[in-house]
């Protein structure tokens, strides 16, 4: 079917054909409307999901882990300080191997308190264990949802996983979409069968007890292998979804890259607007790209120096801060997933759009000719600037 | 980028004039019909009277862009005391119009819109809503109007959508639909050209 949603109603609609067993429940901007819509559907009778509300983050994820633990399925919608307040419970959840779906709307953390877009919320939970898939629009969010509880409940992963789309710009915008048949997500989502729960009465399971140090690192160990076993899980669950959908996805989406010697790297919604800058330049001969991350979590590192392999100039571009001093989170990473390269670009990040500071095609054009600039000079300069901010300083 | 085709629409009004939803009507209606649209709305601190900016992009092809219009083709002023304050028409299109709800003509208006040479369209969209729904609630007749200044849409299937998109929306009070049909058909006779 195809119609119009925002991506909000997009998520809620997926959560209602796919009937979850649970969903922990506390509003915050701007994700609220999908916890909300969830209860239109529970109260009118639609699904049969246990609707739990509560009084915090901390305990509509803690509602989660109990619910995932005992065998169930459960969902959670949150952004911003929602997800801070949860921080704790989201290691609890991914290393107690529960596949809980939460729906992060990114939200810029306080302070100061801004409602907007940013990725720093999802960014600060980026080494709690959860697989991270981003969104560019409202079509992505829905289907990275769909998508979601295949690859985190199959065996070998067994880890929860946020699907993240950008606040207001994607989950308030009412966009064209297509929803598939509820009976195509059902099955295709399938059931939740854990092999092992607290409630199996022919081997029932302690969840969440102390570790000593005899035992700890083989747990943590166990868990990283699962993160890098959910690379490939992730690819397997694309293609299974190409078949039932007709739309292909990939760690990365690689936009006008073959030939590409400037290239940009971002996360989320702009990475549409980046791909209009780069047509606009291919319009005039420039040889310009754009690659958007889609998952982050686990990173594909070794697919993005393969991409980045014959470009000369690089902007890696970070929605969220990080306050490393030394550049934003995805600039760190992609960074090192270049250091085996042979011929590495010249690379710069541009901390861009904290709290909701648009970013415009014109601003993408300004990038690439400051890419174009470092290679007819060979000087990159400051490697690690903040863009479309009032300073006298601001180099973009 | 899409096409030439692509129409891009701001809106301003205040805070619980209903420009949301307006603009959002927009967007399902046009998406309805078979166009590629966003419709959304540049959010801030949530308060009845503040004044609020949204957009629509309509176009024949899917638009990848993701930031504010900052060159719109159409400017839709909801409250009309905005204008001392706004730059309505800021990066309005030379052949683009902006259409004011105000009981004012057209050209009465121009000495308030900054220089701005272009075309002025009118309408008094709180008479129209107080007369027919015996509220203000100027977001119905402007979304109207908005409809047949742009011709994005074509008129008379513009409105057999529309009330389909009420009969949903208003499902639970069902008697209002009438109300805001006839605002919006009042509404496309009386917008005057300047």
């Amino acid at each position: 079917m195809i119609t119009c949603l925002s991506g909000n109603e997009a998520v809620a609609y997926a959560i209602k054909q796919i009937n979850p067993d649970v969903m922990g429940a506390f509003p915050i901007t701007p994700s609220t409307e999908i916890t909300e819509y969830v209860a239109t559907y529970v109260c009118n009778g639609e699904i049969n999901t246990e609707f739990v509300p509560v009084e915090s983050e901390h305990s509509s994820m803690s509602v989660c882990i109990a619910a995932q633990a005992a065998g169930a399925r459960a969902v959670c919608a949150t952004s911003a300080c929602g997800l801070a307040l949860m921080y704790e419970l989201l290691y609890v959840a991914s290393s107690s191997r529960l596949p809980i779906t939460l729906a992060c709307v990114n939200r810029a953390l306080s302070g100061p308190i801004n409602i907007n877009n940013d990725h720093s919320d999802s960014m600060g939970a980026r080494d709690a264990g959860w697989i991270q898939i981003y969104a560019e629009n409202n079509q992505e969010a829905y289907d990275n949802f769909i998508m979601a509880m295949p690859i985190g409940e199959s065996p070998e992963v067994r880890l929860p996983v946020m699907t993240c789309m950008d606040g207001f710009i994607t989950s308030h915008s009412v966009e064209n979409i297509e929803l598939l048949d509820d009976e195509l997500v059902k099955n295709f989502v399938g059931e939740f069968t854990p092999e092992h729960y607290l409630l199996k009465k022919e081997n029932p399971l302690s969840v969440g007890p102390y570790d000593l140090s005899a035992y700890y690192m083989e747990h943590k160990v166990q868990e990283a292998e699962a993160m890098k076993a959910a690379k490939a899980r992730i690819l397997t669950v694309a293609r299974e979804f190409e078949k039932i959908s007709g739309r292909k996805y990939d760690l990365i989406e690689e936009y006008r890259m073959d030939d590409a010697e400037l290239a940009v790297i971002l996360i989320g919604s702009s990475a549409g607007t980046a791909k209009a800058a780069v047509d606009m330049l291919r319009e005039k001969g420039i040889k310009a790209g754009a690659i958007k991350i889609r998952v982050f979590r686990p990173f594909p590192g070794e697919e993005l120096a393969k991409a980045l392999a014959n470009t000369k100039a690089v902007a890696v571009m970070d929605k969220s801060e990080g306050f490393s001093a030394n550049g934003g989170p995805l600039f760190a990473e992609t960074r090192s997933a270049l250091y085996d390269l042979k011929d590495r670009p010249y690379l710069i990040n541009l901390v861009y759009g904290l709290g909701g500071r648009d970013v415009k095609t014109g601003d993408f054009e300004m990038i690439f000719e400051r890419l174009a600039g470092i290679i007819k000079s060979g000087e990159t300069g400051p490697v690690y600037s903040h863009m479309g901010h009032r300073s006298k300083e601001a180099i973009l | 980028m899409a096409g030439n085709e692509m129409v891009e629409f701001r809106w301003h009004g205040r805070g619980g004039q209903g420009v949301k939803m307006a603009c959002l009507m927009l967007a399902e209606v046009a998406g309805q019909q078979g166009k590629f649209v966003q419709g959304f709305p540049e959010y801030g601190p949530e308060r009845m009277g503040a004044p609020i900016t949204a957009y629509d992009r309509i176009s024949e092809e899917r638009c990848n862009i993701h930031s504010f219009i900052y060159f719109p083709d159409y400017v839709i002023v909801v409250d009309e005391t905005l204008i001392d304050s706004v730059d309505v028409t800021g990066g309005l299109k030379e052949k683009g119009a902006v259409l004011i709800n105000t009981p004012s003509a057209p050209e009465d208006m121009r000495s308030k819109l900054r220089g701005w040479k272009g075309k002025i369209y009118t309408i008094d969209a709180r008479r129209i809503s107080e007369e027919i729904l015996g509220q203000n609630f100027p977001n119905t007749p402007m979304l109207a109007a908005a409809v047949k200044v742009s011709g994005v849409l074509e008129p008379d299937r513009f409105l057999a959508d529309i009330e389909k998109s009420f009969q949903y929306k208003f499902a639970a009070k069902p008697q209002v639909i009438a109300g805001n049909m006839a605002t919006l058909k009042k509404s496309m006779e009386e917008v005057q050209a300047g």
